[in-house]
């Protein structure tokens, strides 16, 4: 076990290594954004003392590196920061109460885990079945009809799948709500009956690939000698697929399985504006629009995180997933 | 008179090639009684394996029955449906196929996949099963048998392995095994104690078996009766002890006279003549694990130097060492009496081009998309700087030393040549360089016997033409009683003994090689028994069932 153990370890430290190098270009790349957001603020006419005033007040007169360390350090402590463009709400409004970036990300990142965690829920699941069928019953009616169905849902902009969804779920058929607009003490069954038409608007975005890629690398170990000799021990198709591919076809349909759910978690913007909801890609594009560079770079890591964490699963899984390495000789 | 199991009548079968079927088996028939083994040999491509799924009723894919009869007790399974078929695959008819490594799933442990059948077939209940395949696992003499099923395939070795699935196909009693070449990936050492186990468990149980094999020795050993086939035809059927004694077809014969070619004897070499490859006290290692330890030995000029020893014993390594491709830690390899630079990438293009290498897969070691002529046209080009019509030229010439007719050959690619072939191309390849030493890695291990014969005759007239060493690698004794003048046994990164031939083959020697050579199988289909009776082994399966009492 030792041997990995240490893998993991490696791969935990590598990840942290990489979430330091993402953070470092985030804040590079934001702070060469065009604008200046002290200047966009003030307007055209404002001096430049107030400019200059603005500036110092947020911080950005410092030396770079000196706010990349700051904004580092901080958000190892859990500080996101102080949102730009709420800081210049409260000032124009007298008030001296200051909205942190945390508490403006937090309600949208958990309205993005329950939208990302509904769609995985239903997705993963049907696309390991669907692609577990399709590769039993392979060139078959059945293989092609999923085949193209998945086809032609991953070929549809998302927006437009969104909208056959609402003009059919909700409009002709009022089965569901066409808009999911949350709001804070519903029930759990209120959020799922909100949240199921953009849930599965994400399902059909995702399900091609995992369904594939499922069906694809345990027909890939089809022609094993493992696999005749399990056909040549009478055991049934079904359990040959399901017992003796599936367990060695894991490592990438773990990955890709892994690549989507980071999607859901960080691509998702479209359908979030669709069914306006109020995820973290809507904050997001908000920020970028209003220059509000805490925000910015907070979605950012996060975003990084949910791509590193996972694909640290992912990773993790995989080597789990190999006996030669769960159990070395 | 026994009762009739298996009956097969003018099977034929098809393959698959591009969009025609093209046949493969013209029409094979044979019986199999209750409890009798039936050996059936050829050359790869013969449709021994086809044949021997086939008489389960189960082709791979691209393959079909076309015409014919398989009769399993009374089931035709060649109309049977997949159901019926399933129901018989597993209980009353087992399969052991060559690559025990391939064919346990490396996801599961052996005894789970011991106990797969039984339990899917209804035949005993899990802990039943598992209970049995310990039992077995003795009888077959593994080592650790209580606990070595909760082992992975990974974890345990080849031989053991290869026993394991015997144990399986064991699993519910068949009546019937197809054995597909159980002993063709192991070393001779291991093959004796595999070929006793399966001989000895199929004996007690009254196990009917079809065992495929290329092997003449080995089939001599295990089966009652012998089939020949040869490109999907057969040949000749007798019972094994006229086959060997006295075989009808010219084919046969051929077979049979294949382990006569032998060398003559060449004169000794001059004593304090200087060697043209001497490797003195090399000691290597893979990262931290030791591979060889103080490894000398020296080869003439003209001479062969066959290297044996069993899989993991160095003998690659070595070959590694002398290239430079794995520098030894401790030691030095000479040429012609100067000492080379032990990493390749520091030797001159001359040092290089002396030291060439012949690998065992010529498949693999010739570059699919490129013509025979740019195969050996490249290191003609980058040692002697020949371009135009005079590398044509000697690319001509090397074809020809390797009795391939140029003009046919020369825009080829490798998959449109048969293996023997594509092994001559791996020699031409090497001459290129116009070398002094050739090292050979297994040159003939892949290749069947008459293939194998070919070549090690065209070596050794390319020897006695250009004045060429070798050092040759191999794990078959045949082969280095036919070809070498001096052998080397190497065993755990050591060499344990070395001289010439004609000493080597004649007691005393070392208890390894004594090992080695006693183990090789023998025409004779008396052998193996009395090997084991002579290394007082006694009956495997009444010292396993004595014990049980």
């Amino acid at each position: 076990m030792g041997s990995i153990a240490k893998i993991i370890a490696q791969r935990l430290a590598l990840g942290v290594l990489t979430l330091l190098i993402v953070s470092f270009v985030i804040f590079v790349s934001v702070n060469a954004l065009p604008g200046d957001f002290a200047q966009a603020i003030m307007g055209q006419g404002a001096t430049e003392e107030a400019v200059t005033a603005m500036r110092k007040d947020l911080g950005l007169d410092q030396p770079y590196f000196q706010r990349y360390f700051s904004w580092l350090g901080n958000i190892i402590t859990g500080d996101l920061g102080i949102s730009f463009a709420q800081m210049n709400f409260a000032s124009n409004l007298g008030g001296d109460q200051l909205i942190s970036v945390a508490d403006q990300i937090y309600p949208r990142f958990i309205n993005t885990m329950w939208l990302a965690g509904f769609a995985a829920l239903i997705a993963v699941p049907l696309s390991l079945t669907i692609g577990v069928l399709a590769a039993l019953y392979r060139n078959s009616m059945f293989d092609r009809i999923a085949n193209i169905g998945a086809l032609t849902s991953i070929s549809s902009p998302e927006f437009f799948i969104a909208y056959i969804l609402v003009l059919f779920l909700a409009v002709l058929n009022p089965v569901f709500l066409p808009v999911a607009e949350v709001t804070p003490g519903i029930t759990l069954g209120e959020r799922l009956y909100f949240l199921a038409l953009p849930a599965l608007t994400l399902t059909l975005v995702v399900t091609a690939h995992m369904m594939r890629m499922t069906r694809a690398s345990i027909i890939n170990l089809l022609a094993s000698p493992y696999i005749e000799m399990a056909r040549l021990k009478g055991v049934s198709p079904m359990r040959v697929i399901v017992k003796h591919a599936l367990p060695n076809a894991l490592a990438p349909i773990i990955n890709v399985i892994a690549l989507n759910l980071a999607y859901l978690i960080t691509g998702v913007v479209v359908v979030e504006v669709v069914f306006t909801y109020p995820g973290i890609g809507q904050l997001f594009v908000d920020s970028v629009i209003n220059r509000d560079i805490p925000v910015i770079q907070a979605c950012v890591m996060i975003f990084a995180s949910a791509y590193i964490l996972l694909n640290l699963t992912a990773d993790i899984l995989t080597i789990l997933s190999n006996p030669k390495l769960r159990h070395p000789k | 008179m026994a009762e009739q199991l298996l009956k097969v009548r003018g099977l034929k079968l098809e393959g698959l090639s591009g969009e025609t079927w093209t046949p493969i088996v013209n029409g094979v028939s044979f019986d199999l009684k209750k409890g009798e083994v039936l050996g059936l040999i050829g050359e790869s491509g013969a449709g021994k394996s086809t044949v021997g799924l086939a008489a389960m009723g189960f082709t791979r894919d691209g393959c079909r029955i076309s015409d014919g009869e398989v009769e399993f007790d009374g089931i035709d399974l060649v109309n049977a449906s997949a159901a019926v078929k399933r129901s018989l695959l597993g209980k009353r008819i087992a399969y052991v196929a060559q690559s025990a490594a391939a064919s346990f799933n490396p996801a599961h442990k052996l005894i789970d996949q011991h106990s797969e059948a039984p339990v899917q077939h209804g035949v005993s209940s899990k802990s039943e099963s598992e209970a049995d395949g310990m039992e077995l696992y003795r009888r077959l003499r593994l080592p650790d048998p209580d606990n070595i099923g909760f082992r992975f395939p990974h974890q345990v070795s080849g031989g053991q392995l290869q026993r394991a699935m015997t144990a399986m196909a064991m699993a519910c009693r068949p009546d019937l095994i197809i054995f597909d070449e159980p002993t063709t990936a192991l070393d001779v050492t291991t093959q004796i104690e595999v070929l006793a186990s399966i001989r000895d468990i199929v004996e007690q149980f009254d196990t009917a078996a079809i065992y495929i094999t290329h092997d003449l020795a080995v089939v001599a050993q295990m089966a009652d009766k012998i089939k020949v086939l040869l490109k999907g035809d057969e040949v000749e059927e007798s019972d094994t002890r006229t086959m060997l004694s006295n075989p009808q077809e010219d084919y046969t014969k051929s077979l049979w006279a294949v382990r006569s070619f032998e060398r003559p004897k060449k004169p000794a070499v001059n004593t304090g003549a200087t060697p043209i490859v001497s490797i003195k006290n090399v000691t290597a290692a893979y990262g931290t694990v030791p591979v060889l330890e103080e490894v000398s030995f020296d080869i003439h000029e003209g001479r062969t130097v066959a290297v044996v020893g069993e899989s993991g014993s160095g003998k690659s390594t070595t070959a590694r060492c002398i290239t430079g491709l794995l520098p030894p830690k401790i030691g030095h390899i000479e040429f012609d009496g100067q000492a080379l630079p032990l990493d390749y990438r520091r030797r001159s293009k001359d040092q290089l081009r002396q030291a060439q290498m012949i690998y065992q897969m010529a498949d693999t070691a010739l570059n699919p998309r490129k013509s025979i002529g740019e195969i050996i046209g490249r290191p003609v080009q980058f040692y002697s700087g020949k371009t135009g019509s005079e590398k044509r030229r000697r690319v001509e010439e090397l074809l020809e030393q390797i009795e391939l007719d140029p003009g046919q050959y020369i825009n080829r690619l490798p998959s449109e040549l048969s293996g023997g072939q594509k092994q001559r191309i791996g020699i031409a390849r090497a001459l290129a360089a116009d070398p002094k030493f050739i090292i050979c890695d297994e040159v003939t291990s892949a290749l069947d016997q008459l293939v194998a014969e070919g070549i090690l005759k065209l070596l050794a007239n390319l020897q006695d033409t250009l004045g060429l060493s070798y050092m040759f690698i191999t794990h078959d004794l045949a082969t280095v009683k036919a070809i070498s003048d001096e052998v080397v046994v190497m065993k755990d990164g050591r060499v344990v003994e070395q001289g010439p031939k004609d000493e080597m083959f004649q007691p005393p020697h070392h208890p390894y090689t004594d090992l080695l050579l006693s183990s090789v199988p023998e025409m004779d289909p008396d052998w193996l028994t009395t090997l084991l009776d002579q290394r007082g082994v006694d009956n495997i399966g009444d010292a396993a069932v004595n014990k049980m009492a």
